[in-house]
């Protein structure tokens, strides 16, 4: 199965770097080095704090983009350009592709961010002169985000079996907003009599992907210690919904009739 | 080597962009004039509740809870000296910065002193710096500088002797709270309001906090404390003068002439203290140091 | 009898089409026809006959109707089947950012081959196509002949015993379709079957064994390519030439083409002694008489005036 799945992977990782998409790397660094030379003079006493949230916040928001940007065109771009014939010509089944596909993605957004990571630890550095044990915290918060990554990105794949970028990217975000709402739009529900409501607030709370368990970025801005069963749960919940979507990707994607 | 469109193209714009670019400069400078009359008096925050900034976070709380903690700051530091300044503004800001991120210790210690101080130096409300301080100390139970913050308000600003005491006592039972916590449970207890208790607690703000705007504010006051408990001092002693000499002194130099003063005292600024017909002391008018009207006369010293 | 390479039994296929998809357009109507291993295959017809969606039902691009086929034996469904086909693709496109050299390897990586075996087909198979001097080129470079070579390349890379071409002539000029020509040639005589679809009859007409016609989605004949056109001829043509001044016979003079001093004019079969006579009582000089089959395009003019105008043609066995 890798023999099939893995070229593709890494062909879709390669397009991504031949694309130029790494060059947010140079934004994201001269964002960093700004705050770290920045933020002593703004900000006494909490430079650590400042630092560490602007450099997750920004990894979370880089690469979130980048995930729903390139992932509605994954698929859907090669139906589009005609790549995709001659590439199913080969022995290779279309659920083999569509992983393929989305495991590099994912190969490219966990280059990225560690990039990014170095960066941050750079500037954390620079400002502090020193790491603390406290700060392993700030990797589980970045593994949370790559697990956000993972989830949004089989999203995006999802979509793009059917639907052209620009609904793609419509249906993703919406997605995305409502799961990170999602304990916010139950709360809703719970307090309103209206048992119509409760009920449509209940299902979504379930169905949609609840982003904020995946949210440690205050934890780690605080030094907190993050708890090892939310790691293993997270992980979980990631894994399964990832599961979800690939099976539901396939299934619309395997009968579909390439124009 | 050009096409000759092209090159005319290039001409245009050579000549053309700066001079737009210059004339939509000069334009927004009219606007900013043209408004500059009510914005003078609308601060800009358009957004006062907590939970509804929350909302627009879209999940990146903590970052957005530092950027208002960092328009609080700016917003005092620039107001801050200022004529007829006052800090409208302060409170929510800081609502909303604690509302985003509850761990946000510095904010909750800022504002216990600047939402609490009468204007010109803070907000004058004392009652939102104790809602503030009471949620950090509910959201954050480990932090005893919280409880610290407490009791010197009750202490300072409210005159609640009681209260402040029993915000010391509650911080002391927190673990590895330091011993000043329960010391100044007790002092209060005992003695009310001191001198010398007021500036102990001005001295742990000022050794504990990192805020720059805090410790100055804190040597400020301590500043005041020491001139008062210097005029305290100095009033003992004219009165002994009276006593032995039936008049009051007419200036330091005489009390140390008389052997009841080793050098002739000057307050933290320098300047030497004078003396009033009706021998009180009080700080010489060119000196720096102010003590402000509701702190004279100092807080009464009854058991 | 062994199996044939290729096997379309009643392909049938509808798109859904209209603003709201309800009606169907069948754009191939039970399609049934055998390729045979090793012979080269021609499939003809207009554009919009329906051959690029016949191949597309091959390579399971696009699902059928009704109906089904067979590659040496295995169902269309069966996706290891693949290792035995080797397909262009009509206008083919590839990933753009890479190298000639990096898209062959690619493609290489689907079929079981150690890592030296996978570089020494690639440069092989550059080196037929003539793509050899820009295997480092990105394709995104390359004209359209140099992608159709790399399309063919990826189609033969893996030694498959059926190759199926989807117009492997388009965009080339006529050095270009030479060497595809060649390639296919060199492709029969290793004993493959070639089964590729064009409307450039001269090259079917050239290259092919037999060759199957589509049109208007539905089989309009199979058969060798000459057996297919001279079942058509109802014409006679005659060549000759007439003396300077002398004016044609007014009945054939509208029909017949004359450059300079030569005139060619078809008559019926019937009319052909009438026509003779006429030309001798003006002083032609007869050249030739030969029965007028019409070439494959004129037989697909015939075919493209309208179904009914077509005459449904059995298959004649080789």
């Amino acid at each position: 199965m890798s023999a099939t799945v893995g070229p593709v992977a890494i062909n879709t990782f390669r397009e991504a770097v031949r694309d130029r998409v790494l060059y947010n790397l140079v934004l994201f660094a001269l964002l960093m080095i700004g705050a770290a030379i920045l933020v002593g003079e703004i900000s006494i006493g909490i430079e650590r704090l400042v630092i560490i949230n602007l450099g997750l916040t920004a990894i979370s928001i880089f690469g979130l983009v980048m995930a729903i940007f390139i992932g509605v065109g994954l698929v859907y771009k090669e139906i589009e350009k005609r790549t995709l014939y001659s590439l199913l010509a080969k022995p290779i089944r279309r659920w083999q592709f569509l992983v393929g596909k989305y495991a590099g993605l994912l190969l490219t957004l966990t280059v990225n961010t560690a990039f990014m990571t170095l960066g941050l630890a750079a500037a954390l550095f620079y400002v502090g002169r020193h790491f603390e044990r406290s700060d392993t915290s700030i990797l589980v918060a970045i593994y949370f985000i790559l697990l956000e990554f993972a989830l949004v990105t089989a999203l995006a794949l999802f979509f793009s079996c059917f639907s052209s970028p620009m609904l793609s990217t419509l249906y993703t975000l919406g997605i995305y907003m409502t799961g990170v709402f999602a304990n916010d739009i139950r709360t809703i529900g719970d307090f309103t009599r209206n048992p119509a409501l409760l009920a449509v607030t209940r299902a979504v709370y379930y169905l949609v992907p609840n982003f904020h368990n995946f949210n440690a970025i205050a934890a780690a801005a605080h030094g907190s210690a993050i708890p090892f069963s939310l790691v293993w749960q997270n992980t979980l919940y990631a894994a399964l919904y990832v599961a979800l979507l690939l099976i539901a990707a396939s299934a619309v994607f395997s009968g579909r009739n390439l124009k | 080597m050009n096409h000759p469109s092209q090159t005319r193209a290039l001409w245009a714009a050579v000549a053309g962009v700066p001079l737009l670019f210059a004339a939509i400069a000069v334009l927004q400078m009219k606007i900013n004039a043209g408004t500059r009359a009510y914005t003078a008096e609308n601060d800009e925050l358009m957004l006062r509740s907590g939970s509804a900034v929350r909302q627009m976070s879209l999940g990146y709380d903590s970052l957005v809870a530092d950027i208002y903690w960092t328009r609080a700051v700016q917003y005092y530091g620039s107001r801050l000296g200022t004529d007829g300044a006052e800090f409208g503004l302060l409170w929510p800001l800081l609502d909303i910065a604690t509302t985003l991120d509850s761990k946000l210790i510095i904010a909750y210690r800022f504002g216990a002193i600047f939402l609490s101080e009468p204007p010109p130096v803070g907000a004058g409300r004392p009652d939102l710096a104790v809602e503030l301080l009471k949620r950090g100390i509910a959201e954050n139970p480990d932090n005893y500088y919280l409880s610290g913050d407490l009791g010197f308000l009750y202490y300072w600003r409210l005159k609640d002797y009681p209260k402040a005491s029993e915000a010391y006592l509650e911080g002391s039972k927190i673990p590895n709270a330091p011993a000043w916590l329960k010391m100044m449970a007790a002092r209060i207890a005992e003695q009310h309001g001191s001198l010398e208790t007021s500036r102990m607690i001005w001295s742990q703000i000022y050794e504990t906090s990192q805020e720059k705007t805090v410790r100055d504010q804190a040597m400020k006051t301590l500043r005041v404390l020491r001139a008062q408990e210097d005029e305290a001092q100095l009033d003992e002693v004219a009165q002994k003068y009276k006593n032995r000499f039936g008049h009051f002194p007419a200036s330091a130099s005489e009390l140390r002439d008389a052997g009841l003063l080793r050098g002739t005292p000057v307050d933290p600024a320098g300047y030497p203290y004078i003396f009033g017909a009706d021998g009180k002391s009080s700080l010489d008018p060119r000196s720096s140091i102010v003590i402000p009207h509701e702190l004279n006369p100092p807080p009464e010293e009854s058991k | 009898m062994s199996s044939p390479a290729i096997e379309l039994l009643g392909l049938t296929k509808d798109f859904p089409v209209g603003f709201w998809r309800k009606r169907m357009r069948r754009s191939l109507d039970n399609l049934s026809f055998q390729v045979e291993e090793g012979e080269v295959f021609g499939f003809l017809g207009p554009n919009g006959a329906g051959k690029t969606t016949t191949m597309k039902l091959l390579m399971g691009l696009i699902f059928p109707t009704s109906g089904t086929a067979r590659v040496r034996g295995r169902s269309i469904d069966d996706v290891e089947m693949h290792r035995e086909i080797g397909y262009l693709p009509e206008q083919p496109y590839f990933y753009d950012y890479l190298t000639a050299r990096e898209l062959l390897d690619y493609y290489a990586r689907f079929s079981n081959y150690s890592a030296a075996e996978r570089r020494k087909r690639v440069e092989n198979f550059l080196e037929r196509v003539g793509l050899a001097a820009a295997g480092d080129v990105q394709l995104r470079k390359f004209s359209k002949g140099m992608l159709q070579r790399a399309g063919i390349a990826q189609a033969i890379l893996h030694d498959p015993p059926v190759v199926i071409l989807d117009e492997p002539m388009s965009g080339l000029d006529p050095v270009g379709r030479r060497e595809v020509r060649d390639i296919i040639l060199d492709l029969k005589k290793q004993g493959r079957t070639i089964f590729f679809s064009t409307h450039i009859l001269s090259d079917a007409e050239m290259l092919c064994d037999r060759v199957a016609v589509l049109a208007g989605g539905k089989l309009q004949g199979v058969g060798a390519p000459g057996a297919i056109v001279t079942i058509q001829a109802v014409a006679m043509e005659i060549l000759f030439e007439v003396r300077e001044g002398r004016a044609l016979p007014a009945g054939l003079a509208e029909h017949a083409t004359r450059i300079g001093g030569r005139c060619r004019v078809e008559v019926p079969e019937e009319g052909l002694y009438a026509a003779l006579e006429q030309l001798q009582g003006c002083e032609a000089r007869i050249l030739s008489v030969s029965p007028a089959h019409p070439t494959l395009e004129e037989y697909f003019f015939h075919l493209i005036g309208g179904p009914e105008a077509s005459r449904g043609l059995e298959e004649i066995s080789r």
